[in-house]
C-alpha cells in the first residue's frame, strides 16, 4: 500500500513536471534577445530555530549576490525565501511550495544534508534544479540529475591538507586522534585514515575521545611515546583547541593536521599560541590576497556589519553559478537551466575556481592554511 | 610512559575523589544525592578562572573566592531547595533529589548566560611550574592536587570521628529526631554539611582548571556522573571509599587508554565498577547498612 502511494506520488510529480515544463517553455521562447531574463529562484534556508546562524549567513550571501546581479540587468531574479527550521519535513514542504505554487525555475538550499535528502528527491522528480550550498554529506548529488551542490565535501579537503603537510614536513609516521561519538568527526577520521593509507604512511596509533572530555593527557602521552611525525586530528573546534593546548604543554610539538572542525578562528581563540602550526584545508579563506575576495568581504561587511564566513561565501557563489547558467541557457527553463548548470566549468568565484564533475559534484582546489602569528595564513 | 601515565591517572583520580567526597558527605548525613554538586563544582571553577585569569590575582585568592562562592551556594541550596522539603511531612526523600536536579539545570543555564558556552582557558603561571625526575616531567599542580585531595580526605575523616561537631554530625546522620532530642541543632549540622561539601566542590573546580587548563559550563554534568559512580563504587557515605574509588576510576581510565583502546575508556571503567559491586554490593568500603553512613 505504502509503496503504491509513493509510486503514485512520483508519477504525479513527474506528470506535473511535464505540465510545468511545457508551460515554462512556451513563455520565454518569444522573447527577443537583449531583454533581461526574468526568473524566480527559490531559497530554502534555516531562518528560525537552531542553526539559524547558518541560514542567516547563507541568505545574506545570496541576497548580496542578487542585488549585484539584478543591478547589472542581464537577468532579473525574484527571490522567494522559505524557512526550513532545520527540519526535514519542513524543508520538503518548502520545496513543494516553491515548485508548485511559486513555480520557481530553480532552488538554492536547503541548509542541512538531512534536509536535502528530503527536498532533493522532490525537486528531482519535479525536474527543478536544486543546489545545496552547505550540504557536505556523502550521496547528495547522487539523489538525481537535477541535484547539485557547490559545497566541498570533507573527503576533498582532507587529502589536500594531509598531502601538503606530508610533502612539506617529510612525514612518515602519523598518529590519528578523533572524537568517536560524533558523525561528523568520525567521517573526517575515516577520510584521514584512507588518505594516510593511500599515502603509505605508517599509522602508529589510533586514539579516540568523547565530546566534552576535559582531559586528553592519557591519549596524548601515548601518542607522544610513539614519536609520530605528525598528528591527524578530527575534532570540533571546542575539543580541538583543548587538545592542541594540552599537547603543546606536555611537549608534543609535531605538526597537527585538522579536519573541517578545526577550520574556525575559534580554535585560535581557545588554544592561543598552542594553535601555531595547525594545518587545515578549507574552500573559503577570507584573508586571501585576491581582489575578488577582498571586494566581497568589504561589501558583505558593509551590508551586514560582520565578516562573511564559509556559508555566506558559498551561497554567494552559488547564486552566481545559478545566474550564469541561466544566462547561458538563455531562458528561464528548468531543464535547459539544469543542462547549463551541469556544464559549469572553471567558474571563478570568491571561494575559488569551481566546476561540476560528471556526477554534479564539486571540483575545486581548497586552500591549505596554517596558523601563523595567531591567524590563518596560506601554507606553502 | 608508564610513570607518566601513572601520574596522569593519579591526577585525574584525585580530582574525581574530591568531587566524590562532596557527594558522599551529603549522602552520609542527609541520605540524598545532591545532583547539583557537579554544577556547584563548575561554578567554583569559573569563579577561580575569573579571579586568576581576568583579575590576575594569585592562586590562593582564587581558592578562597571559589570556596566562599560555592559555600554560599551550598547555603542557598540547603535553605531553599532542601530544607522546605525536609520539614514537610510526607515528602519522599526522592523529592529532595528532584529538587537538586532542578537546581543543577538552573545553575548550568545561569552559567551559560554569564560565562557563555565553549571552553575557557584557565591561565595561571602556577600551572606551568614543572620539574623532571629522571625521564618524567611532573607538574607541581599534579602534586598539589594529590596533596589537597589526601589532606581533605584525612581532614574530613578526623573531623567526623574525633571532633564534637563531627560526632553531632554523625548523630544527625544516624537519626535526625533522636539527635534533635539530645540537643543537637540538626538544622545547623545539615547546613554545615552541605556548605562544606559545596566548598569542596569549589576547590575541586579550581583544581580541574589548573590541571586541564580549560573549563566549560557543561563539565559539571560529566564530572558529577563520575562522582556519583565513585560513591556507589566506594561505598555510600564512606570517606575512604570516595578516595579509593576516585583513584581507581582515574587510574583505570588512564591505563585503559595507555595499554588498551581509548574507545573503551569509559566502558572499562564502568565495567570494573559493576564487577566490584557484584562481588561486594555495598561498595568497597561500605559496611552493614546501620553503620554505613559515616
Amino acid at each position: 500500500m505504502k509503496r503504491n502511494v509513493r509510486l503514485f506520488a512520483v508519477v504525479a510529480c513527474a506528470l506535473f513536471a511535464f505540465v510545468f515544463m511545457g508551460a515554462e517553455k512556451a513563455k520565454p521562447a518569444a522573447k527577443p534577445k537583449g531583454e533581461p531574463i526574468q526568473a524566480k529562484i527559490g531559497v530554502i534556508s534555516i531562518i528560525t530555530g537552531q542553526g539559524a546562524a547558518y541560514g542567516e549567513a547563507i541568505t545574506n550571501g545570496i541576497k548580496l549576490a542578487r542585488d549585484e546581479v539584478n543591478a547589472k540587468g542581464e537577468v532579473l531574479i525574484d527571490l522567494k525565501v522559505e524557512d526550513s527550521s532545520g527540519k526535514q519535513e519542513q524543508a520538503l514542504a518548502a520545496a513543494q511550495k516553491l515548485i508548485n505554487s511559486e513555480k520557481v525555475v530553480a532552488i538554492i538550499g536547503p541548509t542541512l544534508s538531512n534536509e536535502m535528502f528530503a527536498a532533493g528527491p522532490e525537486a528531482n522528480a519535479s525536474g527543478v534544479p536544486i543546489m545545496g550550498t552547505s550540504t557536505t554529506a556523502k550521496g547528495i548529488p547522487q539523489i538525481g540529475k537535477f541535484v547539485f551542490r557547490n559545497s566541498m565535501p570533507e573527503s576533498q579537503a582532507i587529502p589536500a591538507s594531509v598531502g601538503h603537510a606530508v610533502k612539506k614536513y617529510n612525514i612518515k609516521k602519523v598518529a590519528l586522534l578523533y572524537g568517536n561519538d560524533d558523525a561528523f568527526t568520525k567521517s573526517g577520521f575515516d577520510t584521514m585514515k584512507e588518505v594516510a593509507e593511500k599515502l603509505k604512511l605508517n599509522i602508529v596509533t589510533i586514539q579516540e575521545f568523547q565530546k566534552g572530555q576535559a582531559d586528553y593527557k592519557a591519549q596524548l602521552t601515548k601518542i607522544a611515546s610513539l614519536k609520530p611525525d605528525a598528528v591527524l586530528c578530527s575534532a570540533l573546534y571546542n575539543e580541538g583547541g583543548v587538545i592542541l593546548a594540552q599537547a603543546r604543554k606536555m611537549g608534543l610539538k609535531v605538526p597537527f593536521v585538522g579536519g573541517n572542525g578545526f577550520n574556525s578562528p575559534k580554535v585560535i581563540e581557545i588554544a592561543k599560541e598552542a594553535a601555531e602550526g595547525l594545518i587545515v584545508a578549507t574552500p573559503w579563506f577570507g584573508d586571501k590576497n585576491d581582489p575578488k575576495v577582498k571586494e566581497f568581504v568589504a561589501k558583505y561587511e558593509k551590508a551586514y556589519g560582520k565578516k562573511p564566513d564559509q556559508f555566506a561565501a558559498q551561497a554567494y557563489d552559488a547564486f552566481y553559478i545559478m545566474t550564469n547558467a541561466l544566462k547561458s541557457a538563455g531562458t528561464a527553463d528548468r531543464t535547459k537551466l539544469r543542462d547549463a548548470l551541469a556544464a559549469t566549468k572553471d567558474f571563478q568565484g570568491v571561494v575559488g575556481k569551481f566546476s561540476f564533475d560528471a556526477g554534479r559534484d564539486v571540483v575545486m582546489t581548497p586552500s591549505v592554511l596554517i596558523v601563523k602569528d595567531g591567524k590563518f595564513a596560506i601554507f606553502n | 610512559m608508564f610513570l607518566e601515565q601513572l601520574i596522569n591517572g593519579i591526577t585525574l583520580g584525585s580530582i574525581y575523589a574530591i568531587v566524590a567526597l562532596g557527594y558522599t558527605l551529603v549522602f552520609g548525613v542527609l541520605d540524598i544525592i545532591n545532583m547539583a554538586h557537579g554544577e556547584i563544582f563548575m561554578f567554583g571553577a569559573f569563579v577561580g578562572l575569573l579571579i586568576v585569569s581576568k583579575a590576575g590575582a594569585p592562586l590562593p585568592v582564587a581558592f578562597l573566592g571559589a570556596v566562599v562562592v560555592t559555600a554560599a551556594m551550598g547555603l542557598l541550596l540547603e535553605r531553599f531547595a532542601l530544607r522546605p522539603l525536609r520539614t514537610r511531612r510526607g515528602a519522599s526523600h526522592l523529592a529532595s533529589m528532584i529538587s537538586t536536579i532542578g537546581v543543577s539545570i538552573l545553575l548550568e543555564n545561569v552559567a551559560h548566560k554569564i560565562f557563555g558556552s565553549g571552553n575557557h582557558l584557565f591561565e595561571t603561571p602556577f600551572a606551568e611550574i614543572s620539574f623532571t625526575i629522571g625521564p618524567v616531567t611532573v607538574y607541581l599542580v599534579q602534586v598539589v592536587i594529590l596533596l589537597i585531595s589526601l589532606f581533605l580526605m584525612v581532614g574530613l575523616a578526623l573531623w567526623l570521628s574525633r571532633t564534637r561537631a563531627g560526632k553531632a554530625l554523625r548523630a544527625t546522620a544516624e537519626n535526625l529526631v533522636t539527635a534533635g532530642l539530645l540537643g543537637v541543632d540538626t538544622n545547623r549540622m545539615i547546613t554545615a554539611t552541605v556548605v562544606i561539601a559545596s566548598a569542596m566542590g569549589g576547590i575541586a573546580g579550581v583544581l580541574v582548571g589548573m590541571a586541564f587548563s580549560y573549563i566549560n559550563n557543561q563539565m559539571g554534568l560529566s564530572m558529577g556522573l563520575k562522582g556519583l559512580a565513585i560513591i556507589i563504587f566506594g561505598g555510600m557515605g564512606s570517606v575512604y571509599g570516595a578516595m579509593a574509588g576516585g583513584l581507581i576510576l582515574g587510574l583505570s581510565e588512564t591505563f585503559m587508554v595507555a595499554y588498551g583502546s581509548s574507545g573503551y575508556r569509559d566502558a572499562i571503567a564502568f565495567f570494573l565498577i559493576i564487577v566490584i559491586l557484584l562481588l561486594k554490593p555495598q561498595g568497597l568500603f561500605g559496611q552493614a547498612p546501620a553503620e554505613a553512613r559515616r
